[in-house]
């Protein structure tokens, strides 16, 4: 066991993959020299070079576009965005690009590239740099999706992106960089595409994913103080969705919620409840709710930027209102 | 005419006039497969109605295609059936993908403008004015990396010279030194605006310069100068100076099949209708001694190719109806969920 953050699991990752693979590298804005703009990448040019870590023009289009086609010719390009709120610059090579490459093509070629970027809120980063932008991705056939809540799964399941044949979105959140853990990487953890159960109740289950994960251990910790005990679902991967995961703990719980940073409205969050209502519809004693982002953008002020988002405190109301 | 030969043929740039009638030979294939792929249509195929063609502008795709070689990689626009032509397609393959059909080069799920043949290192015709150029710009960096000095070419039309990516696509590709050319085929249209109505910077290449490129612009008429102006930033890119060439051509018809040019005057069209590069190399090759009966037997073959290829597609079946889940992701990956299946159970609940 060893103590480890999130920041830095993401490091060894790369550290490991590029050691491993000498197809693999890195390419963006600030990810040689400066380290990455949360670190992640610092050290790294020092270990493989600048042939290796890319440093790139502020051009976001043209960093994922040249990803594609580095992809395409055969190397293992991870490619940096450096706030997912950016990747609407990015979306025709990501979106009409890298996603539809395999298939536009009748299946001669994929594109395995993973584009690593963060989001979420907990910096007071204002309006473009706090998104959680997730959603643009999940509704995107051909994209893999992938937002890691713990140190071991920043790990892991960048390690698994990168065994991918086909482009994965790999999305970060910022305000998890920091976060340590005892972590042994060599122990098993849930293969790729698999969610992993965080906690185990009868009373209600907690579906969610990234930062949230924290959020419900919280208020699931609260909740049982009070003589409530919920399961909490990290569904650590959204494309693919272990739905079979949800299905069998709602089915057997029979009341879920589900949370999101992302805002509420044509959400990550409205899939999973759409999906839960259409296919434990037997099993539900209640409505599944919704706990996500307020459909506003993300304000500078702490106090507006934390009531934006789900808290423990609401996760916690909510549940006891589910299953008064 | 077997595959074979026409593969060979598109390997290593021909290099004296000898070879113009080479030249001649590989526009006049693009021009006749480009007249007679309407005939899809008429053939009451009803896939494939996005339909650009790039008659005029032949000089520019074999001119540049007959410096390219084996190895090299490169990626196209939405009018890019000439590029791919020059650079060895099947015509029979060609014309089933863009009727949609099984034995195409995408199993009839990209067509005309997203045709791609990772063989002959054709990594993609596109949809979006400059898609397809960044591309080039990775496939560069692998390049580079492997050091055989293959070129990554992009091909685009002067729509393009008004996009973002291209300019960041050049800039990376002059910061890395990367093997990579860029190639505007400028038809004077972007769809129904004139280039004088999208730009005041006419003169193309030194926007490339301005970013460090070797840039050049030659005229389209003539098919052996688009190749030598060709031939000297394909040289540069293969040492690692990225270069850009534009070349001047005129679009005979209409943006894509349903557009019959009313923003533009019959007179203006006639008049540019005069560059001609194929009827260039023509009258070239008759003064200097060709015969003109020889090159009716040759037009007379190359029509019977591509009838021939109007036939293969016509008679190839449609892609069957389970393919359609297939390749959305890797082989290895389960297939997504059809709705009708999701709805049965749903629907199943007792």
């Amino acid at each position: 066991m060893v103590q480890m953050t999130y920041r830095d699991a993401l490091r060894q990752a790369l550290r490991d993959a590029m050691t491993e693979d000498d197809r693999v590298l890195v390419i963006g804005e600030e990810v040689g020299r400066y380290g990455g703009a949360y670190g992640v990448t610092k050290g790294l040019i020092e270990e493989f070079g600048p042939d290796r870590l890319l440093d790139t023009p502020i051009s976001e289009p043209a960093i994922v576009g040249a990803a594609v086609g580095a992809a395409m010719a055969g190397l293992k390009p991870v490619a940096e965005l450096m706030y997912v709120d950016f990747i609407g610059m990015t979306m025709d090579q990501l979106g009409n690009q890298a996603a539809k490459i395999r298939y536009m093509f009748g299946g001669q070629i994929g594109v395995p590239m993973v584009l690593r970027t963060q989001g979420g809120t907990g910096r007071s980063a204002g309006a473009q740099h706090s998104q959680s932008l997730e959603a643009y991705v999940l509704h995107t056939p051909g994209l893999r999706l992938a937002m890691p809540a713990t140190v071991a799964d920043a790990y892991h399941l960048l390690r698994g992106a990168l065994r991918q044949p086909d482009p994965v979105v790999f999305i970060e959140h910022k305000a998890l960089y920091t976060l340590k853990e005892e972590v042994d990487l060599s122990s098993p953890v849930p293969d790729w595409g698999k969610a992993a159960i965080r906690r185990r109740g009868d009373d209600l289950v907690i579906v969610t994913y990234s930062r949230q994960v924290h959020n419900a251990l919280k208020a699931a910790q609260d909740l049982s103080e009070r003589g409530i005990e919920a399961t909490v679902i990290d569904l650590r991967t959204l494309n693919p969705l272990d739905f079979d995961t949800v299905r069998t703990e709602v089915e057997r719980v029979g009341r879920a919620m589900v949370v999101s940073e992302g805002v509420m409205t044509a959400g990550v969050a409205a899939e999973l409840s759409a999906r839960i209502h259409e296919e434990c519809f037997d099993f539900l004693h209640d409505p599944v709710v919704r706990v996500a982002g307020e459909d506003i953008p993300i304000s500078v002020s702490v106090a507006l930027e934390a009531a934006s988002v789900p808290t423990p405190a609401l996760l916690r109301e909510t549940a006891e209102r589910l299953v008064a | 005419m077997t595959q074979t030969a026409l593969r060979a043929t598109s390997g290593p740039a021909p290099r004296h006039n000898s070879d113009l009638r080479e030249l001649y030979t590989q526009m006049r294939r693009v021009r006749t497969f480009e007249e007679r792929v309407g005939e899809l249509f008429v053939r009451g195929q009803s896939a494939g109605s996005m339909l650009h063609l790039s008659i005029g502008e032949e000089s520019a795709a074999v001119g540049v295609c007959a410096t390219m070689r084996q190895g090299d990689t490169f990626t196209t626009h939405h009018r890019g059936h000439g590029i791919f032509l020059a650079r060895g397609a099947d015509p029979n393959r060609m014309m089933a993908e863009i009727g949609g059909k099984e034995t195409g080069y995408c199993h009839g799920k990209g067509g005309s403008m997203h045709i791609a043949d990772m063989g002959l290192g054709h990594l993609g015709a596109n949809a979006i004015v400059g898609g397809g150029i960044p591309a080039v710009v990775g496939a560069g960096l692998a390049s580079k990396r492997a050091g055989k000095g293959d070129v990554s070419v992009a091909f685009f039309g002067d729509g393009a010279m008004q996009q973002g990516i291209l300019y960041e696509s050049m800039n990376m590709a002059a910061l890395w030194d990367l093997p990579v050319l860029f190639v505007c085929i400028n038809n004077q249209y972007g769809m129904g605006t004139h280039i004088d109505q999208a730009t005041k910077g006419r003169e193309l290449h030194l926007r490339a310069r301005a970013f460090g490129l070797q840039g050049e612009t030659v005229d389209g008429l003539d098919v052996t100068e688009v190749r030598e102006a060709a031939q000297e930033v394909m040289d540069g890119a293969r040492t690692g100076q990225p270069g850009f060439l534009a070349v001047e051509c005129y679009r005979f018809f209409g943006h894509a099949r349903m557009d019959k040019s009313p923003y533009r005057k019959d007179e203006d069209e006639a008049l540019g209708r005069q560059k001609d590069p194929v009827l260039h190399a023509r009258a070239a090759l008759i003064e200097s001694g060709t015969e003109a009966g020889d090159l009716d037997a040759l037009d007379r073959g190359i029509e019977a190719e591509m009838d021939q290829a109007i036939d293969f597609a016509v008679a190839s079946g449609e892609p069957p109806l389970a393919s359609m889940f297939r390749d959305v992701y890797g082989p290895d990956e389960p297939e997504p969920e059809p709705v009708r299946t999701r709805i049965d159970r749903v629907l199943a609940r007792e």
